[in-house]
């Protein structure tokens, strides 16, 4: 899919970035497939499989989180000396109440994303479980950032 | 157990991985939640789901679940098995419902891929 | 095999409707989280075995009559869910364990009859 492609990773950004994959909101059909492109790329890196996983499964949530509720959004994918760091920022309508959102079993899911498989209420909750720091933002009506750091040395 | 056994015991159809089936399977994961798979699953377990959507296979390959066992004969889409073929994921297709399946893997020995579960300090200790 | 006999055996925990835990017979089980499949293809008696918290699997345990809902991997049932399923009479139970495991356990039981 082309929005979902890489897009560039210029000398304007910084050199820890490894790449931006853009999301369509309500696209379902490629759903994952950054989370399969952010693995990929991590491999081969002599980063640890364990941390490569997490990586995988907070991309994942990002990437599912952005489809069901915005209206589009951008994943970064960073490779630090220390830690891998994803920014996922999207435009759409943003969380009321984080810590209703962050609560287990919450969920604003529609059929489609139930569908999936998705939608039970875990995803916030499970990227905050897989990630040793978590930042959540959002401004109502404009959209949400989320900001997820694994560090490689525990 | 090696999948070959695992197509045997539940009359399972090899819909991709003919060439992995001597892997060495122990653990498993039964669940049609993907978030719950994300959360809980172990490397290298069989999932065993209802679920047969290229995000299934997606969620496997992010992490390293060693296959995926489709139950109830479930229909299976192109873009399912594309996707399992580029991610090498192997594929088992079974008309058993999840409960028969897991039911009978249990009463060969496979063991589920988590004890307990809670909060933050799995990921410290056991991935 | 009647609910009790199960609860006791895998050491589940009973949160609603006791009062039916020794005259309620399993006479099967049903694994899923999606509702439209249980809904679809679990029959009358089976205890249904799932992840799922959410007040609607009450709805869908007593349109077809199952004997009880287990709530697996320590997930804790939301209260609206617990209070429906009292006021319908659907045993709610809930375990630690995965729901392999669990699965496991509840087919051995069946299967020795």
């Amino acid at each position: 899919m082309e929005t979902r492609k890489k897009l560039l990773s210029d000398e304007d950004f910084p050199e820890s970035l490894e790449g931006i994959y853009r999301i369509q909101g309500r696209d379902f059909v490629d759903a994952g497939i950054i989370s399969s492109e952010v693995k990929k790329s991590l491999q081969g890196k002599g980063i640890p499989e364990s941390i490569i996983r997490r990586i995988a499964v907070i991309t994942f949530e990002a990437e599912i989180n952005i489809i069901s509720y915005a209206e589009q959004g951008t994943i970064q994918l960073f490779i630090e000396p220390d830690a891998i760091i994803i920014e996922a920022n999207d435009i759409g309508p943003g969380i009321e109440d984080i810590d209703l959102a962050l609560q287990e079993g919450y969920s604003t899911a529609d059929d489609s994303i139930r569908e999936l498989g998705f939608g039970a209420g875990m995803g916030l909750s499970n990227i905050k479980k897989f990630s040793d720091i978590f930042e959540l933002t959002s401004d109502v009506g404009q959209g949400t950032r989320l900001k997820s750091i694994v560090k490689l040395n525990g | 157990m090696k999948l070959s056994e695992i197509r045997d015991l539940l009359d399972a159809r090899v819909i991709v991985g003919e060439d992995k089936l001597d892997i060495e399977i122990t653990t498993a994961f039964g669940a049609d939640l993907m978030s719950d798979v994300l959360s809980f699953a172990r490397s290298g377990c069989l999932l065993i789901t209802g679920l047969s959507n290229p995000q299934a296979v997606r969620t496997a390959y992010a992490l390293d679940i060693a296959a995926i066992l489709v139950c109830r004969g479930k229909f299976l889409t192109d873009k399912f098995i594309e996707t399992a073929r580029e991610l090498g994921i192997p594929i088992l297709w079974t008309r058993f419902i999840i409960f028969e399946s897991c039911g009978r893997l249990f009463q060969k020995g496979l063991t589920g891929c988590i004890r307990k579960t809670d909060g933050n300090e799995e990921k410290i200790i056991v991935r | 095999m009647n609910l009790e006999t199960l609860i006791e055996t895998l050491g589940l925990k009973c949160k609603c409707c006791w009062e039916k835990l020794k005259t309620t017979e399993v006479r099967g089980g049903y694994a899923g989280d999606l509702l439209s499949d249980v809904m679809a293809n679990s029959s009358a008696g089976e205890i249904w075995i799932t992840r799922q918290v959410h007040q609607n699997i009450v709805a869908v345990a007593s349109l077809k009559d199952l004997a009880g809902i287990v709530i697996v991997q320590g997930a804790s049932p939301e209260k609206d869910t617990i209070e429906r399923a009292s006021k319908e009479g659907v045993p709610i139970m809930v375990t630690d364990m995965a729901k392999f495991e669990v699965v496991g356990k509840v087919y051995r039981l069946l299967s020795e009859g």
